[in-house]
Order: C-alpha cells, then structure tokens, then sequence
C-alpha cells in the first residue's frame, strides 16, 4: 500500500461518511439548499409545458461507456434520465434518450424500463425509445441528428461525455426553437456548448443535474459533499503554495 | 420497488473492485482483475446488441406507415453490407481485413470529415451570435478571451518570446487556461467520486433490477 492508496481511503471513507451525515433530514426552509440556476429553473418549465403542448424531450446520454474513465458523465446522465422519464412518463409524446456506446444504450432501455414501472405505467414502456445513435463520436451525432427535426422534439437535455462536434445537436436545435441544457465533463465541448446551448451548464455542474430535478435527499447530499470536499482542496492547494513559497516543499 | 438481488450483488461488486483498487492485496486484487475482465467483455457484448437494436430501429422505421424514414434504407443495407464484408473477411479472408478496412476507412473518413466542416462553421456562425444569445460580462469575457487565444496560437506573436515585457505577458497568459481547466477538472473529479459513492450506496440504480 502506497501514499496513493492511503489517500485514496481516507477520501473515500470521509466522503462516505459526509454523504450519509448530509442525506440525513434537517431542519431548513425549503428551496434554500441549493443556489438557483436558471437553466434548470427553464429545463423544469419546458419539461411541464412538453406534456401540455405534445412535444417531447430529447435526453442525450453522451458517448462514454460506463466502464471507462469518463463513466461518471455517463451514469450522472442516467439519474437525470430516470428523473425526467418520471416526470415524463404519462406524457403523448414520451421522452428518449440517445448514446453514443452499446453498453450505455442498454443501461438507458433499462433505466426507462425502471422509470415506468416506478411510474405504475410499464405497459407504456417502449425499448425503441432508448437506442444507439452510432457507435463512434461522429456517428453518434449522425444518428442523433434526424431527431431534432423528425421527433417534435421540444426540450434537448444533452449530459454526458461529449466531444465539441455535440455543438451540431445544440445548433439543429436553436434553428428548430428547441430548448437545449447541456453539461459535459469534456473542456472542448462545454467551450463548444457556451456558444451554441440555450442553457449551458460549466463544470460539476453536470454532475448536479438529478439534484435539481428533486431525485432525492442523497442527490442533495451529494453536492454538499462536493462543496465541502472543494473546501479541502482549495486549503490543501493554498497551503501547498504557501509552504513551496517559505521553501518547505 | 426494485429487486433487492440486483441492489446487493451491483453493491458488492463495486466494492470489491474498489476494495481491490485501493488494497490491492492477495485474492482482492485477483477477484478486481476478473471482474473488471468480464465488464469488458459484456460492454463488447453490449455493443454489438445495442448496434443490432439499432437496426431494428430502423427496420421498424422503414415499416412504419404514418413516418417512414427511406433514409433508414440506405441504414439497413450498408449495415447488412459491412458486417457481411467483415464476417467474410474474419472467417474466409476474402476480402481480405486489410481491404476491407481500408474501404470502411475510405468511406468514413470523409464523411467525418464533411461533418467537421459543417461543425466548423456552426460554431464560427455561434460565436458571431454569442451576443444576441447571451449577454453580460461572461459572454464578454468569452469573446475576448477566444481572440486573445487565436491570436497568441496563430503564431503572430512567436516574435514575442525574446521581448523581455511581451514574452513574461504571453507566458502569463497561457497559463490562465491551465488554471481554469485544473479548477473545473477538480469539480469534475469531486463530482465524479460523489456519483460513483452514490451508486456504491445504492442510493443511485441505473438498473432495472
């Protein structure tokens, strides 16, 4: 067992720990846990007016499989998939969710799956709704394409690992009046997205998605951990820089 | 209610390939080698049931009355016509995998191609609308700081690093984004672990079960 490891523990077992203090109920006002973003306060409009206007929500999954290194995107954007598949479910024209890798698509039948039964409303449940657009980054987007104009698409919720070529989605998008929040781990695409989204969203932001959308208290939780966890990090890298300028390090 | 089975057994295998990343000693180790072994060779086997749904997708398009997509034709049949190719190259070598690689190749490059093209000047076309889209000080920010960014890696400014002001400036200058990007990463890596815990705790199940 090395430094790496050792640390690697002890932030687990902290952020453990922490998660589960935090997801424990409180006494606080209600809607004062989290900063106000306005792009989730749109995203929450448009998923309420999709269901009176007959449109339907188009959820982006990204193109990273869940074993990789960039899985976290991907299994944030399945929260916010069987969030918005909740909240969508009974609607005319029911969400779908496209990916970018086969594993991903299967995880995104699955969850819709989850969602619907969840929902007491199974025998809507349609596999067709969570498929593969194309099993390379480009391809991806190929396939993913023709729904912004075939699918009366009201509302793109793009989360995920994306690469910057996602900007595509966003502008076919904006020239159909669609409603685009999008938030990725990768750097090219969220500078891509600034330009081109209706509601980009920067950083960890995407991991705060299914927070928003009221998944639940450990979602919450979640991000007060982060915010307590960015805490530490700032003192450790302030008294590292400290410590390097007097010469200890 | 979700199966309770599914819970337990994706709970206990996170852990054991956690367990046996940060300790990795005796059989822990060993059992996160096996199972990470099979969650590549059932993400490979996903794959290739997910690209076959993908056809029955479109198959379905094809047949469908009310919407039929012909453009689910041309799908279907280069779909057909690859993994035909490639099966006949693999088991018969005719043609051969080289061959056939270079006509996949030679068919998919450009188009890619093509697409970064459009990708370009949708992006070139964004940014001029960046204003009418988003205002206030980040979009501001944004713009300056492109400019900035293409000018100093156009190369216009390569004379620079030998003027004793304008080289320490452009030095400067190159490291804020080195910065910036190490701040978001950081989120992201917190973010990252927090999801990873939630999934552990089996709080967060992107499974059926």
């Amino acid at each position: 067992m090395n430094l790496e490891h050792i640390a690697g523990l002890v932030l687990v077992l902290a952020s453990v720990v922490l998660l589960i203090v935090l997801s424990l109920p409180r006494k606080t006002r209600r809607g004062r846990d989290l900063r106000d973003i306005p792009g989730f306060r749109r995203l929450r409009r448009s998923i309420g007016l999709s269901v009176e206007e007959g449109s339907r929500l188009h959820i982006s999954l990204g193109k990273s499989s869940p074993v990789n290194a960039n899985g976290a995107a991907s299994l944030a954007a399945l929260a916010a998939l069987e969030r918005v598949a909740r909240m969508n479910s009974l609607s005319d024209r029911p969400p779908i969710a496209t990916s970018g890798d086969g594993s991903l698509a299967i995880l995104s039948q699955d969850t819709l799956k989850a969602a619907y039964r969840l929902a007491n409303a199974l025998e809507l449940y349609d596999p067709d709704r969570g498929r593969l657009g194309g099993a390379t980054p480009i391809s991806y987007i190929a396939g993913a394409l023709p729904i912004t104009s075939t699918e009366h698409v009201g509302t793109h919720l793009l989360v995920g690992s994306f690469g910057p070529e996602i900007a595509l989605i966003t502008e076919a998008a904006e020239r159909r009046g669609a409603l685009s929040l999008a938030a990725t781990d990768s750097l090219p695409a969220q500078a891509a997205l600034y330009a081109t989204a209706s509601e980009p969203l920067i950083g960890e932001e995407l991991f705060a998605v299914s927070a928003y959308l009221q998944a639940g208290p450990a979602h919450t939780a979640s991000l007060r951990v982060q915010d307590v966890l960015r805490l530490v990090a700032v003192g450790a890298l302030i008294l590292g820089a400290l410590l390097k300028l007097v010469g200890v390090l | 209610m979700r199966s309770p089975v599914s819970t337990a057994i994706a709970m206990a295998v996170g852990l054991l390939v956690l367990i046996g990343y940060l300790l990795p000693i005796g059989i822990v180790g060993q059992l996160r080698t096996i199972i990470l072994d099979w969650a590549i060779t059932l993400a490979g086997i996903a794959g290739l049931v997910a690209i076959f749904n993908l056809a029955a997708v479109h198959w379905r398009k094809i047949g469908d009355k009310r919407n039929r997509d012909y453009y689910s034709i041309f799908l279907i049949l280069a779909f057909w016509a690859t993994f035909l190719a490639g099966v006949a190259a693999k088991v018969w070598g005719v043609p051969s995998q080289h061959d056939f690689q270079r006509v996949v190749t030679a068919i998919q490059m450009p188009i890619e191609a093509s697409l970064m093209g459009v990708l370009a000047i949708s992006l070139a076309y964004a940014s001029f609308r960046l204003f009418q889209r988003r205002k206030g000080l980040m979009a501001i920010i944004f713009v300056i700081s492109a400019l900035v960014f293409l000018i100093i890696l156009s190369g216009l400014l390569s004379f620079g690093g030998s003027v004793p002001v304008l080289g320490s400036l452009i030095n400067l200058l190159n490291l804020l984004p080195v910065a910036g990007a190490r701040g978001i990463l950081l989120g992201i890596a917190l973010g990252s672990l927090t999801t990873g815990l939630r999934i552990l705790m089996g709080t967060d199940r992107p499974y059926s079960g």
